[in-house]
Order: structure tokens, then sequence, then C-alpha cells
């Protein structure tokens, strides 16, 4: 029952729309539970860790550097997630795409193909989108659930990310991007550092926050992102009303494979090359990150900023416990215990805005 | 009653089979613009696998779909929806978790600005919902709801005005009325009335006479894959109309059975006594 009645007429003219509370609209919103969560965690660490300066730009830095990478997985996690389906393969990929650009820039005398980065860099992208085209075509074609088809992808695209680099150089680490012809562009474009009042943020936030604002307003304000929550609330609704929903589905593991790519690019930049085992469990983080963030797991409803928020929270944790000087074995625990809270509100949060 | 308008959608002499199983056997039935033809069956009876022929789901294996005199092959729902004609299913009709006015719109979304910056013209949207909701004589308070908020009528009404808006000519309507409560089925009902008042032609698929009859010009009557009969409206009463669509020879049976059961609980006596006399048996 409403608390207040409107006096006056809206604007819009229908006098029996009631002015819902400003409580019962943020409660509506899928990424409250995230801004609820988010404040608490800075709390805590800000009273717990006030002595060890959580509260400066330096730690700030330090937290959406790790945010970074993480948020932009999230991101495309989370409208797949919204479209009712899971990619488990993104850590791999990311751990894949690394390895696969490196083996195509290192020069043939160690075993690679010593191609240009130019190039190396346009067939990594082709393949990822690949594989993001075989897990959703899979996915759509079997109707099994892309949980266990990406599950499958997860460790196949792992397994190559170890045996192809091996089988060619013999090393599962390959390093040297540097002395690469054009690293200064890539260098500039996502291993940039900016330097604010003492802390440095890597220019990935930035990459972040972009990717995030554009996939917010595509998923709220576009056609296609209207279809994304209606696949993932019901397929079968959204295909009776002319949804082309296998297409959009195969189109947002693209989308996931695509992040996976750029994430394996940052990495690579940043860490002036690629490991085979660089990404992994990535994936459950992203999934954790999004599922903070206020998106359902069953699909059909969620948030791209909850997803930020979530990747956000994740790494004010990791950073939170370093900081406090807490034993980082306890950080899994930690996150564990925030990932149960997390999914015990939204639901309290979804009930409650279903009641409106 | 009867017009002598020529019908707008038919089919005629359709037969579909599954395997060995015969789920319609040479049945024809049509809807005239601004009228609602109301097709009755008990469960069982082959009533959805007619509304998928209808809807463009299935194909018939004999006879054909007609659309405004002219044969139609609908290879697809979409093809039907192209025709203008539009299926609302029981269930299906909306994404609860969704708000009225992205529902409205899902799958035809109204967009503004041009290539990589059209985007969906959200104030459109709600605005569109909130005045075809009030066309129907529905007043939703807040479009931005979900619509897991509404009853179950609303629901059908919402999904009766999307098809209407988005010019459905024939609108087939999947029990409607099925789940819901004398109170909300009334209300669907009119709706019913409104969409054919806008010259609609209805087919309203139902297992209750009792909400056919106050809206429909013709009943159609399946049993068993097969018409059993296809009546005006003043061709038969309403009494008539429940005793063939059971079958008054079941219903005498169950109210048999019903009496027996009953021993010496009076409610059940006066349920037996009642299908009795719907059945048109003579006490």
């Amino acid at each position: 029952m409403p608390k207040e009645n409107t006096t006056s007429p809206s604007p819009t003219g229908d006098e029996r729309t009631r002015k819902t509370s400003v409580l019962g609209r943020l409660l509506s919103r899928p990424d409250f539970g995230a801004i609820v969560a988010l404040i608490v965690v800075w709390v805590f660490f800000a009273i717990v860790a006030f002595e060890n300066n959580f509260v400066s730009m330096r730690s700030t830095a330090a937290i959406l550097n790790a945010a970074a990478p993480l948020g932009i997985l999230a991101i495309a996690v989370a409208l797949l997630m919204i479209a009712g389906e899971f990619d488990l393969s993104i850590g791999s990929m990311v751990g894949f795409a690394g390895m696969i650009l490196m083996v195509l820039v290192t020069s043939t005398s160690v075993g690679g193909f010593g191609l240009p980065l130019g190039i190396s860099l346009l067939i990594t992208l082709a393949l990822s989108l690949l594989l993001g085209y075989f897990n959703g075509l899979l996915v759509v074609k079997t109707k099994l659930p892309s949980f266990i088809i990406t599950l499958g992808t997860l460790f196949i695209l792992r397994g190559l990310a170890i045996a192809i680099p091996r089988g060619r150089t013999n090393r599962t680490q390959l390093g040297g991007l540097d002395d690469v012809p054009g690293f200064e562009l890539i260098d500039r474009l996502f291993g940039t550092e900016i330097q604010i009042a003492g802390g440095n943020f890597d220019i990935a936030i930035l990459w972040m926050f972009g990717i995030g604002a554009l996939a917010s307003w595509f998923l709220s304000r576009t056609r296609v992102g209207n279809w994304v929550f209606g696949v993932g609330g019901d397929a079968n609704a959204a295909r009776n009303v002319g949804v082309p929903v296998d297409r959009l589905k195969i189109g947002l593991f693209m989308l996931t494979a695509f992040a996976g790519f750029l994430v394996a690019l940052i990495f690579a930049v940043q860490f002036n090359g690629s490991d085979s085992l660089r990404g992994t469990q990535l994936e459950f983080r992203a999934i954790i990150a999004v599922v903070v963030g206020g998106t359902l797991l069953t699909g059909g409803y969620g948030s791209i900023i909850g997803a930020m928020l979530g990747a956000i929270i994740f790494s004010m944790v990791q950073q939170g416990i370093v900081i406090t000087g807490i034993d980082a074995d306890w950080f899994q625990v930690f996150l564990g215990g925030i990932l149960v809270v997390a999914v015990v509100f939204n639901n309290f949060i979804r009930l409650q805005a279903m009641k409106r | 009653m009867a017009t002598t308008e020529a019908p707008i959608y038919e089919i005629e002499h359709v037969s579909k089979y599954f395997g060995s199983v015969i789920a319609l056997k040479d049945v024809s039935m049509f809807v005239r613009p601004g009228e609602v033809t109301c097709l009755l069956g008990d469960n069982g009876a082959g009533k959805s696998t007619l509304i998928k022929t209808l809807a463009g789901v299935y194909k018939p294996d004999e006879g054909e779909n007609r659309f405004e005199g002219k044969r139609v092959d609908l290879d697809s729902p979409r093809d039907a929806l192209e025709l203008g004609i539009a299926t609302v299913y029981q269930d299906l009709a909306m994404i609860p978790l969704m708000s009225i006015w992205r529902n409205f719109f899902l799958g035809s979304e109204p967009t503004r600005g041009v290539g990589p910056f059209r985007s969906f013209d959200v104030d459109l949207a709600k605005q569109v919902t909130r005045d075809e909701m009030a066309k129907m004589g529905i007043d939703i308070r807040d479009p931005d709801q979900p619509v897991g908020t509404l009853s179950g009528g609303e629901r059908q009404s919402v999904a009766i005005a999307r098809a209407v808006y988005f010019g459905a000519k024939v609108l087939i309507l999947d029990e409607p009325t099925a789940a819901l409560g004398v109170k909300q089925a009334g209300v669907v009902l009119k709706y019913i009335i409104q969409a054919k008042q806008r010259g609609i032609g209805v087919i309203f698929i139902t297992h209750n006479p009792h909400h056919a009859y106050p809206v429909g010009e013709h009943f159609v009557i399946l049993r068993r894959g097969q018409i059993f009969g296809d009546y005006a409206k003043d061709e038969v009463p309403l009494e008539q109309l429940v005793q063939m669509m059971a079958g008054g020879a079941d219903l005498e049976v169950l109210s048999h059975e019903l009496e027996e059961a009953a021993g010496s609980d009076p409610d059940l006596e006066a349920a037996a006594r009642e299908l009795r006399q719907e059945s048109g048996a003579s006490e």
C-alpha cells in the first residue's frame, strides 16, 4: 500500500499513478544490494584498516586496478546471464587468447610464428570470436545447459593454452611483448598508468567504465537490449513475439569471448607477456561479481552497473585483506561469505520489488 | 446476429497426424471480422493442435488455411503475425520479471535516432502502453511495474491490448479465462468484446461454455479431433451447448458415479443433481 498519495496529478497526467517512495524506487533497482554492499565493505575496511592507509589514493588505485579486468569480464558475463546463459570458459579464454597472441608474435628462432603484431592481434581476435560462436552454437543447437557446454570449453581452452605453446616453444610462459614493433601503441591504449595524487591508476579502469556505460545503454535503451531481458525471462515467450533467440544468444557468447580477448590483451601488455595459467578461476570471480551486482542466475533480471560494482567489491575485499594484514588464507572465506549474503539479500530485494 | 460478411480467417478440411495418432480429422472453421468464434472442447479434444495449426506453429497434413479468402501457407508464427493473425497463449504471453512497457513492445520496439545511435524510444513506449491499456479500459498505475505483480486477468488483458495495438486482424485466444476467478474472467470477456467492436475477428478457445456464450457469435465444438457441431448463436441455447460440449451421456454417467460416492453427503448429492440437470437427463 502506498504510504503517500499524490494530491496533484503527475506530469504524465494519470491521477492513478502513485508516487512510489524514494526507498521503494531504490529497492526496485537490481543493483541496490551492490550499492549497499559497496558502502558496507568500504566502511568496514576504512575502520579496520584505517591505520594501514586503506583510505588513500594508493589503495583506491590498487582496488580499481584489480577490479578493471574483472569488471570488463563481468559486464559481458552479466549480459549473457541476463539472457539466461553461462559462460564458464572466459577464464580459460583469457589464458588461451594471451598465449595464442604470444606464440604468434614470438620469433621463429624459439618456436613462435614471428608474425607482425597487427596480424597476430587480428588472428587472436578472430579465433576468440569463433570459439565464442561455437560455444553459442552448441548451446542453442543442443539445447543443453550452457553450464555444462562451457565447462567443457573451460578445460579444452585451458588445455590448449598449455599444450600449444609448450608444443611449439617448450614453455608455458612467453615474455618480451615489448620487443615487438608496434608495442608502443597497444601499451598506450592498454598499459598506460595515470598518476593522480600519489595513486597509479591503470587505463584499464577507463576501459571498464567506458564499456560498462556502453553496455548499460545497450541493455536498457536499445531494442536488442530489451530482447536480452526477454530471452532470459522466458525464451519461448520471446520467440513467440519474433525475437531471434538463437542469434542473440550466439552473439552474446561471442561478446563474452571478446571480453576474454580484451582482458588477455590488457594482461599481456601489463605483464609484458602471457602465462598459460593466466585467468584461472576468473570465470568464477566474474560470475560472483555479476551475482553480487544483483543479476539473477536464472536470467531475465540484472544490471551492468551492478556487475561493475560487484567487481569493485570483490577487489576491495581482496585488497582490504592484504592491507589489513589479515592472513590472505582467509580471503576465500570472506569471498564465499559475501557471495552467500549477496544472493540472499538480492533474493529478498527482488521479492520486495515484485510486491511493489 | 448472422452477417453476410466474408470470413477473414478460416481453415478448411484440415487434418493433422502425429505418427499413428489422428489429432485432427477434417476440421473446418471460420471467423468473420468483428465477430467471436468460440472453439469449445474438453481436455484432449484436439484444441491445442488446432490452435497451433491456426497460429502457424503446425502445418496441416491435409486441408488449408485461408486468410481474407486466399490460401496461405504458414511456415511459422512469424508468418501468421505478419498477416495480422496474433495468438495469445495461456501462459506464454508475458514475462513476469519485465516491466509492462518492456513486455508490451518486446519484439516490436519503437526506435529513434539513426545508425549505431538508434535507441529504444522508452518514453514513447511507456506512453503508448498507458494509452492503449486505457483504450481497453484498463487502468495501469505504473508501466514500470513488473508484469509479475499483475493479476492473471490483467496479464491476459495486456497481451490482448498488445496484439490489438500491433494491428491484429485476427486474435486467437488460448483459454484466456481458464485459470481466472469469476471477476477476473469477466474482465477478460469485456476485452474480448472490446476487440470485437474494433472490427477484429476473435477465435476464443475455452472449455467453459458459460464464458463463451455471452461473447460469441459462432460456436464450434471439437470432440476427439473432429468437429462435433458448428452453430450460430441463435441456433443453440446455452443449456444445449453445455450438454453437447461435454457430451450429455458422459455427464449422466458422472452424475450417477457422484451419487453413488455421495452416500449421505448433501453437497455431493447436490452436485450430482446439478450434473444430471446439465446433462439433460430426465429426473
